[in-house]
């Protein structure tokens, strides 16, 4: 009977059809190449033994989407939604790289200097620079939303079109390479023999789960989702509330770009974490955070984000060129709204009440 | 008298505001570059943003439905890739041109269902629409495709003189354009159709319950945005001479800026094409101020138009408190 109740609380627990999906893919690569799930121990000279196979990679990739679709959850959850996670990752990457670059403050640029393993500000300030500029963009977004009561999608659009050129304006429009190799090791390191990207991920998780369910703000979050209006009569304050989730959501950004930029070893204010919103935005989606805001789960929109890493692994695994990704994305973006919709709903609603009014009369 | 100006003001706010920014930004430019006061400037602001003022009239009449569409910028690049793939394989002109249409017109039509009848929000179908448009551009080619037909070549080249304007031209596909604006300031102000879209922005239950077809106009509306787009990939495969993937990315925020530069509430049910117009206008003037400068760089365009919409919407928000209290 306990066993019963555990399961069915997961099944009516949003987790549960992130995972169905992923398990489906999943096996659908096991039937297409049995090798997929390999996973071997290699000896690395600069990070020692670790684990490779594509499990590993799904996981060190999708990070900075996972990092991202965690942030964009509690947007969502409050009604939001938060267009310049992309930008902000662009900017964060940018800001990284213009801080470790030696040549800055040098009188004399040469290619020597500009590529030393060298930096020209410690890693911490670098790191907390990154958070910073992040945590500021998500601060300028929650005030367009909050205090000046701007849709929370025009709001955030203005910073996903300046936000690129921010980034351009940051690296003075060029592609700057990272030559500095203890940068590397957030994006390409291990720890254990994980990589690191997914401790960082773990990090944030927990430290999301702790704010939102060990203190207060995940039900004011819910609460302002559902009707912000009669959440401020309640004596919740809900500009705070949105001033944070935004806030959260820039915090994560800024994280995933300091793993995009170290894993790709350079800045490219263009095309750092384009079509990252998009993304993320799906895969909260798929974790059944409800676009108009409520009820929310960290744990499955970064399990959403799993499976839309793993989707486009596959799918790059069946050669398909990278560019035409784009039209497999959109196919499991009609799957994902065709099962979600009410349309599907009440078709499968029929066919189980017809199924049931059958027994009910056979039984008869 | 000064009651009627400020009515007057307060009414037509919407336009008015777009086009003296217009005016403002077009003089300081003038001033600022002497090269600017030439009038094929002017009309090079047509000429240039010809495919993105097709996307943003029909963007204008979806966002006025409370709705938005994600997908423009794929559907002119589909339509230029495959306009360019069909005529390589030696397809006639005048059969690619109407197909093209009809697949934009069908994709739209398409999205405007999934919207409508599935209950998905505006902005996830489109989204979808997006990738799909973009990816299977890429399907039909990964390079970029030339365009040799010669229909197409004296199309785009055949210069248009401008009378009382010595040296002055533009080409026939920037026609286009500013007739399909005349299209839909017709279709806004004097059909059932446009008005029922403007019903149906302003409270979409209401417009129900007052009998309107919602179903019908939401869905088309859809349809004639991809119209729109349909028409903006032939007119950028004319300019282009080419067709590839990659065209017109990022085209669907510089006509949804564009739209809410024109003073069109985001919301639905306030605003109308010909502020778009003016948008659209500024969003040219921007690019050739930077230009005519030459040292500063693109991304300023970017955050200029970034700067322009939160003003716009600033302004929107100031203009609308008003009419909601008189």
């Amino acid at each position: 009977m306990n066993q019963k109740t555990f399961f069915r609380r997961f099944r009516d627990s949003q987790i549960f059809w992130p995972l169905v999906a992923w398990i489906i893919i999943l096996v659908f690569d096991a039937i297409i190449d049995p090798t997929f799930f390999r996973i071997g121990i290699i000896e690395d000279p600069t990070y020692g033994k670790h684990l490779y196979g594509n499990l590993v990679d799904i996981f060190n990739n999708g990070a900075p989407l996972m990092l991202v679709a965690i942030g964009m959850t509690l947007v969502i959850a409050t009604g939001g939604i938060d267009l310049s996670v992309g930008a902000v990752i662009a900017i964060s990457a940018a800001m990284g790289a213009v801080l470790i670059n030696p040549a800055l403050g040098n009188e004399l640029i040469s290619n020597e200097i500009l590529t030393k393993n060298a930096t020209n500000t410690p890693l911490p300030i670098i790191i907390l620079a990154d958070l910073l500029a992040g945590t500021l963009c998500g601060l300028w977004n929650g005030l367009l939303v909050s205090r000046v009561k701007i849709q929370p999608m025009v709001a955030t659009l203005i910073l996903m079109v300046a936000g690129r050129g921010i980034a351009q304006l940051i690296t003075n429009g060029q592609i700057m390479t990272i030559y500095y190799t203890p940068y590397f090791w957030f994006g390409n390191g291990y720890i254990l023999g994980l990589p690191v990207s997914i401790y960082i991920v773990a990090l944030v998780l927990i430290l999301g789960w702790v704010l939102v369910r060990k203190t207060s703000i995940g039900l004011f979050i819910e609460s302002v989702g559902i009707n912000a209006k009669s959440a401020y009569y309640s004596g919740i304050n809900e500009k705070n509330i949105k001033l944070f989730a935004y806030m959260f959501c820039g915090f994560c950004g800024a994280i995933a770009g300091l793993i995009l930029s170290s894993y790709v070893h350079s800045a490219d204010g263009n095309n750092n974490g384009l079509n990252y919103e998009l993304d993320a935005i799906l895969a909260v989606v798929m974790g059944g955070t409800l676009m108009t805001g409520g009820r929310f789960n960290l744990l499955a929109s970064a399990i959403g984000a799993v499976v839309i890493w793993t989707f486009t692994v596959t799918v790059y695994h069946l050669g398909v060129p990278a560019n035409a990704l784009l039209a497999a994305k959109a196919i499991l973006v009609l799957v994902v709204i065709l099962l979600y919709s009410d349309y599907t709903r009440r078709f499968v609603n029929r066919i189980t009440t017809k199924r049931r009014v059958a027994k009910h009369e056979t039984s008869n | 008298m000064k009651h009627q100006i400020s009515r007057f003001l307060i009414k037509n706010g919407g336009v008015l505001l777009p086009f003296a920014v217009f005016l403002m930004i077009y003089f300081i430019g003038g001033k600022l570059y002497p090269a600017m006061q030439k009038p094929q400037v002017f009309f090079n602001l047509f000429i240039n943003d010809s495919s993105l003022l097709l996307v943003a009239i029909g963007m204008t009449l979806v966002i006025l439905t409370g709705g938005i569409d994600l997908s423009v910028g794929g559907v002119i690049a589909l339509v230029t890739t495959a306009s360019a793939a069909m005529l390589r394989d030696g397809a006639s002109a005048y059969i690619v041109m109407p197909l093209m249409i009809v697949i934009g017109v069908s994709l739209g039509a398409l999205m405007g269902w999934i919207i409508q009848d599935l209950k998905v929000q505006p902005f996830i179908a489109t989204l979808m629409g997006l990738f799909f448009a973009r990816g299977m551009a890429y399907i039909i080619s990964l390079t970029s495709v030339p365009i040799k037909n010669e229909v197409y070549k004296t199309i785009a080249l055949t210069p248009i003189y401008i009378p009382f304007f010595p040296n002055t031209y533009i080409y026939i596909p920037t026609l286009v354009g500013p007739i399909m604006l005349l299209v839909a300031i017709y279709i806004s102000y004097f059909t059932r159709f446009g008005r029922t879209i403007y019903a149906i922005g302003s409270n979409e239950q209401s417009a129900m319950l007052m009998g309107l077809p919602v179903r019908r106009t939401k869905i088309l509306v859809y349809a004639f945005s991809g119209f729109c787009s349909a028409l903006a990939g032939i007119v950028f495969s004319l300019s282009l001479l080419a067709g590839y993937g990659q065209f017109a990315t990022g085209m669907e925020l510089d006509a949804i800026a564009a739209v809410v530069i024109g003073g069109t509430a985001l919301t639905g049910g306030i605003g109308n094409v010909i502020g778009t117009l003016f948008g659209v206008l500024i969003h040219g003037t921007i690019v050739s101020v930077l230009q005519f400068n030459g040292t500063l760089s693109s991304w300023w365009t970017r955050i200029g138009v970034g700067i322009l919409t939160l003003l716009a919407i600033g302004v929107q928000s100031a203009f609308y408190v008003r009419k909601k209290r008189s």
